[in-house]
């Protein structure tokens, strides 16, 4: 009981408090403490609500069970943070976004090609092609080419229209006065096309980062060596011990969060001149 | 329209070229193992037809698929555990629920969103972040917890599918809700609207292009959630579930055909929102 009060209570003062910093003026510090505060009051009313109620740690542990569990287990971590992660996803979120990319400057040069790939690409692109896995998996062995190969099949179709889209983004006008400098093809594609497809590009690349991760993961359900997060999660599920799904959770969540991030900021970087970037 | 109807026509022949062509590559190594074994030779028009025509072959022929399809969809009783329409069936209801769900959580959301400055500031980075969490993986351990709690069958899965679905939903409506400009919120202010009703006659309605747009990505979403929520559960039921059974016993038709199914799917469910997006713009006299 005594549990659950304090949750309300750590509930009743953070929104409390949320409420009159989001009252107040609004800065850099207010735009972040108010989410982060946010947080740590639902990770309260978590741990109170799971000691008050005594829920079986079999159903849901205690957030300071998982730290724990975290902090015991890294080097399981670790080792499945290098096969999903390294291994699967990064490697095929390169090689799918590159050959994507690639592709989408070829598709461009030729319009007829570009019109029967575009419609083509925005169906593929709505699929479930998560689908795909257990084929991939059948195809490329349980190691991780074949959650490369089911990285590179997930990302390529939104990366290809993303920057299908992006190469056409530069006005007649722009092209017009290139063509009047006497710029060629590749002159134009460096200096205007390609910038000018910069945050279509990055938007791309933002949707691939967490479909990559949720690929990887997914595929290993299918089949994979004994190491990798998905192979552990489902594996831990079996064994119920839950603190150790939910400490492989924390890493998918941080990696998950951090690859955007670093996404994001690499396009803040490229794309410094575009209007959704200058505050 | 017709510009864009031939270059597609000749996009998708050309990738069931590419298929029958792949389908020759990757079958022959079992064709000419075979072959070895009877002590026959080859002719490539006999490699062709085998390769096209194996019972489980690597990659099935887009013919045998097809055929697969039939049989089971058509020839099969709808009742019967080996009828694809029984498993699309288990599938889409699952989707729906989470559809509904998830649409209903994220216009709820978006409107404390819109209205509650708090809970902007709050919850809104939150619901971002929470979509760069690899939701999927997640999904056995909803499905096993949900399950020992003691509620299983269609709730567990289309809680997978709300999660995936809300997002695209609160992200548009957000933006939706908020798409009328000053001058039109000061012209309810002039009229002495009450909030109520600049909700029910402003921001409602001015939101529905953007509301519709996001439907159909968490349609789409919904969908892979229906399905990965269903491997799990040992492959009882639901196209996740065949395609589960398929990779197990190696029975590569089954798998496409199951694919080949939910690709249907997602496309008819899309296409029906669309369809009304059309039509409820058009009522409405926004297109």
């Amino acid at each position: 009981m005594m549990w659950i009060v304090f949750a309300l209570a750590v509930w009743a003062v953070g929104w409390r408090v949320n409420a009159r910093l989001a009252a107040g003026p609004g800065t850099r510090i207010t735009g972040l403490a108010i989410p982060v505060i946010f947080g740590m009051t639902l990770i309260a009313i978590w741990e109170g609500m799971v000691r008050g109620l005594e829920i079986s740690p079999v159903l849901l542990p205690a957030p300071s069970m998982i730290a724990l569990r975290f902090a015991a287990s890294t080097d399981i971590l670790w080792e499945d943070f290098v096969q999903t992660v390294i291994k699967g996803a990064l490697s095929g979120y390169i090689l799918g976004c590159g050959s994507a990319f690639a592709v989408a400057i070829l598709v461009d040069r030729f319009d007829f090609l570009r019109r029967g790939l575009l419609p083509v690409g925005n169906f593929v692109a709505a699929l479930p092609v998560i689908g795909m896995a257990p084929i991939l998996v059948m195809w490329f062995g349980f190691d991780w080419q074949s959650k490369a190969a089911v990285v590179v099949v997930m990302v390529f179709f939104p990366m290809l229209v993303n920057t299908v889209q992006g190469l056409q983004s530069s006005s007649a006008m722009q092209r017009d006065l290139m063509r009047t400098y006497a710029a060629g093809y590749w002159t134009t594609l460096l200096k205007l096309r390609l910038p000018a497809a910069m945050p279509f590009v990055f938007n791309g690349l933002k949707i691939a980062s967490t479909l990559a991760l949720i690929g990887a993961i997914v595929a290993e359900f299918f089949g994979s060596p004994i190491r990798g997060m998905g192979f552990r999660i489902s594996t831990s599920v079996g064994q119920l011990a839950l603190d150790l799904v939910w400490a492989e959770i924390v890493v998918a969540a941080i990696v998950g969060s951090a690859f955007y991030g670093g996404v994001a900021l690499i396009e803040r970087a490229v794309t410094f001149w575009h209007p959704s970037q200058r505050h | 329209m017709r510009l864009t109807v031939l270059p597609v026509l000749t996009v998708v022949s050309a990738i069931f070229l590419i298929w029958y062509a792949a389908a020759v590559w990757l079958n022959a190594p079992w064709a000419y193992d075979k072959a070895t074994r009877t002590g026959e030779t080859l002719s490539a028009q006999t490699l062709v037809a085998d390769t096209w025509s194996q019972e489980k072959p690597k990659l099935p022929a887009p013919h045998q698929v097809g055929a697969e399809i039939w049989k089971t969809t058509v020839e099969k009783k709808i009742t019967s555990k080996r009828s694809l329409i029984f498993h699309s069936w288990v599938t889409l209801s699952a989707t729906m629920l989470g559809f509904a769900l998830g649409t209903g959580l994220g216009i709820a959301l978006a409107v404390g969103i819109v209205y509650n400055r708090t809970m902007d500031m709050s919850v809104m980075p939150w619901v971002i972040a929470s979509q760069t969490i690899p939701i999927l993986a997640i999904a056995p351990m909803i499905i096993v917890v949900l399950n020992a709690v003691g509620v299983s069958g269609l709730l567990p899965k289309a809680m997978i599918s709300m999660y995936l679905s809300f997002f695209p939903v609160v992200v548009g409506m957000v933006k939706g809700l908020r798409s009328p400009d000053a001058m039109q919120l000061d012209q309810m202010r002039t009229w002495n609207a009450s909030p109520s009703q600049t909700f029910w006659r402003l921001r409602l309605p001015s939101s529905m292009p953007y509301l519709f747009t996001s439907l159909k990505i968490a349609m789409a979403a919904s969908l892979v959630g229906a399905i990965v929520g269903e491997l799990p559960t040992g492959a009882v039921a639901g196209l996740g579930a065949r395609l589960l059974a398929g990779s197990y016993y190696g029975q590569t038709i089954q798998i496409w055909s199951a694919l080949i199914m939910a690709a249907a799917l997602a496309a008819a469910l899309v296409g029906i929102i669309g369809l009304v997006q059309r039509v409820t713009l058009k009522r409405m006299g926004m297109t």
